[in-house]
């Protein structure tokens, strides 16, 4: 059981910056997910605190301990990779058995321990296979269960689902969901499944560019997010964004001379302000035609989902997205009128891309 | 690929066993002519039929060339080639592969251009090495007046030799100092991927278990694969041996002393040449590379089983 700090990390690799000061702390027994684009660093920074990388500027404290000098195996991590890279040349049970052999645990204990993670990870009959004849989702168990096995203080995931299908995908998520409530170690998590990221984080950080944007619950990542960016990253349509200019406190207008109506409890910026509103698609409602302040969509094609349909077209020489529930008739129109509700309205600086959230902006631990 | 075309699989088929006619025919008649008897051999044509001398020739073949102790010779010779090449090799390719040290590219690009120097090519020097091993040392130590210093210092001058003719070392040290094993290892190195280093590291292993561990293990087809490679080619060796020893009799290699059964004019007296035991005397050094090519092809044919996919 640990807490980690991470205090003004940088990483250059030779003249390129690609992790540019990160502070972050994550709690002891948290399960924290690290969510962004490919190449904005995240497993750059996993890896600096397994000791695989360098730090170049910075502290990383694991236990209020600085690890910085230390190598991987002092540091009291067990990493999950991508391939799972595991030995090719040993049994399952060699594999999982191995950090314990080299620690210099006796036979039998280690034989005790490799019983008990193999069945914890339900691999109990394959113990004398190779990886090489196993499945892909046995092989992600094995991978597991090595890292399990020596109850480090801290669990690291690269990415560890990524090379399942859909379905194992889902059921080993639920897995590694369990297996932290039982075991409750302080687990850090690299993806760029927003799904996976969602329902597994107790909280979320999420990366852009090698620079932290956010971090909170998955839902108030999702429901108040910190910058344009994070907006536009999570949730499934992606928000619309429309640029317009604060009228008055809690009044937007947008280029066609449309008004939309924000919550000025929540958002403050001066009037006059360059500003982008962004909407979800599921927080549209559609209205009759006429409706004032009403957004006129010009609807091109319809995608239908089973649970939904979305709705796709142009507003404001942008596209556009509109989310309708389940049962909503195919609109037949060639226009649609929607409405957003205030409450669903996020307002970003135009010009910096972080929100306009009067308080609780923050990007520090939520 | 599966395909069906009868045709080409036919013509195929045809081509291969025409070569293998054609490598098998000389091993063939090797093994005829060791079977016949003098008078028979000597008789145009060439027979393709064995005799019934096989082991009366054989028998002429061991006793006269000592092939006894020759053999023994050859045969630690081929095996300290074989097996301190794989040493040598899969260590420096170690270091070459998972080290950070200052001159490594060099390093490797010096080993790398030793590939184009075979123990043909650089033979005098060889020898000249070999006559006093530690002459390159003593030229080390003269040049940078080191030696003057010492003499000066003790009054003793400094008279380094090290004499490696007539001995296992000299014929043994300078076919293991060759980079085909270094370049084959550092190549099959850097194809592990780099995840399973990560994660031995994780699991807090050092350089030398992973050596140990991961490494050794891995690369066994390889090592296999080398040692036969390196097993013959030792035993193979005809110019070296001939140039390092002098005294034949105590370390004369099996493929060298076949000459002696070689029928020249001084051997036969004049009288008719005995290729028979010549070629009794061949079937017997042929023997030993066969017998390691069949124990060791299990190994490198089924290749890397664990390999991960
Ligand atoms: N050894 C290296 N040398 C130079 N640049 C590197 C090196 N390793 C990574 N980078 C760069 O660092 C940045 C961050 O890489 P990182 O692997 O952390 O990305 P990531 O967020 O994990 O992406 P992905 O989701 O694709 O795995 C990338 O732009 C990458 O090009
Ligand atoms: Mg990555």
């Amino acid at each position: 059981m640990a807490d980690i700090s991470i205090r003004q990390v940088y990483k250059s690799y030779g003249r390129t910056e690609v992790v540019h000061g990160v502070d972050l702390d994550i709690h002891d027994g948290e399960f924290l997910v690290i969510l962004g684009p490919s190449g904005c660093g995240k497993s750059t920074l996993l890896r600096m605190i397994a000791g695989l990388e360098a730090i170049s500027a910075g502290d990383i404290l694991i236990a209020a301990k600085r690890v910085n000098d230390l190598e991987p195996r002092q540091r009291g991590c067990a990493m999950v990779f991508q391939n799972y890279a595991l030995y090719p040349h040993m049994s399952v049970a060699e594999n999982i058995g191995y950090a314990l052999k080299v620690a210099g645990i006796a036979k039998a204990e280690r034989l005790r321990r490799i019983a008990t993670v193999a069945a914890t990870v339900g691999l109990g009959d394959f113990l004398d296979r190779l990886p090489a004849h196993l499945s892909g989702g046995q092989r992600q168990r094995v991978a597991m269960a090595r890292a399990m096995i020596r109850e480090p203080q801290v669990f690291l995931f690269d990415e560890p689902l990524s090379n399942l299908d859909a379905q194992l995908r889902v059921q080993m998520r639920i897995e590694i969901r369990r297996l932290h409530r039982r075991l409750a170690t302080t687990s850090v998590f690299v993806t760029h499944d927003q799904i996976e990221a969602m329902t597994l984080a107790d909280r979320l950080v999420v990366m852009n560019g090698g620079t932290i944007e956010q971090v909170g619950t998955p839902s108030e990542v999702y429901h108040r997010p910190a910058s344009r960016f994070v907006g536009s990253f999570i949730g499934s349509p992606a928000m619309n964004f429309l640029a317009a200019t604060i009228a008055r406190p809690g009044i937007a207008t947008i280029r066609a001379g449309h008004a939309i109506a924000f919550a000025e409890t929540d958002f403050t910026a001066p009037p006059g302000t360059q500003v982008e509103i962004g909407i979800r698609p599921e927080d549209l409602i559609v209205t009759s035609p006429g409706t004032p302040d009403a957004i006129e969509m010009q609807v091109e094609f319809q995608e239908e989902l089973g649970a939904g349909r979305l709705v796709h077209g142009r507003f404001a020489e942008q596209d556009f997205i509109v989310q309708l529930p389940a049962g909503h008739k195919p609109v037949a129109s060639l226009s649609l009128f929607v409405l957003a509700p205030a409450q669903a309205v996020h307002v970003f600086d135009a010009q910096t891309g972080r929100s306009c959230r009067a308080a609780a902006c923050s990007t520090g631990p939520a | 690929m599966i395909e069906r075309t009868p045709v080409l699989n036919l013509v195929t088929h045809l081509i291969l066993l025409f070569g293998l006619a054609v490598a098998f025919v000389p091993m063939w008649l090797v093994f005829t002519a060791s079977s016949l008897t003098i008078q028979e051999i000597n008789a145009p044509p060439i027979s393709f039929i064995p005799g019934d001398q096989l082991l009366v020739n054989l028998t002429a073949a061991w006793q006269r060339a000592e092939l006894g102790t020759k053999l023994l010779n050859s045969l630690i010779v081929a095996l300290a080639v074989a097996t301190g090449k794989i040493l040598i090799a899969s260590l420096t390719a170690f270091a070459l592969v998972y080290f950070r040290f200052p001159a490594r590219m060099l390093i490797f690009w010096m080993i790398f251009a030793t590939l184009m120097l075979p123990l043909e090519v650089r033979i005098v020097p060889t020898y000249a090495v070999a006559a006093n091993a530690l002459a390159p040392l003593q030229a080390i130590l003269d040049v940078s007046g080191l030696s003057a210093l010492w003499a000066y210092v003790t009054g003793v001058n400094l008279v380094m030799e090290w004499n490696l003719l007539n001995s296992y070392t000299g014929l043994i040290l300078p076919l293991v100092a060759t980079a085909t094993g270094t370049f084959l290892f550092r190549q099959f190195y850097m194809t592990i991927p780099p995840e399973i280093v990560e994660a031995a590291r994780m699991d807090g292993v050092g350089p030398l278990r992973f050596l140990r561990d991961m490494l050794i293990p891995l690369s066994r087809t390889n090592m296999a694969a080398l040692f036969t490679i390196m097993f013959i080619y030792a035993w193979n060796q005809y110019l070296w041996p001939l140039l390092i020893t002098t005294d034949r009799k105590g370390y004369g290699t099996a493929v060298m002393e076949l000459k002696r059964l070689i029928p020249t004019a001084s051997t036969t007296g004049g009288g008719t040449p005995e290729w028979n035991v010549a070629m009794a005397g061949c079937l017997i050094v042929m023997l030993p590379p066969l017998v390691i090519v069949a124990l060791m092809q299990r190994y490198f044919v089924r290749g890397l089983i664990a390999a991960d996919k």
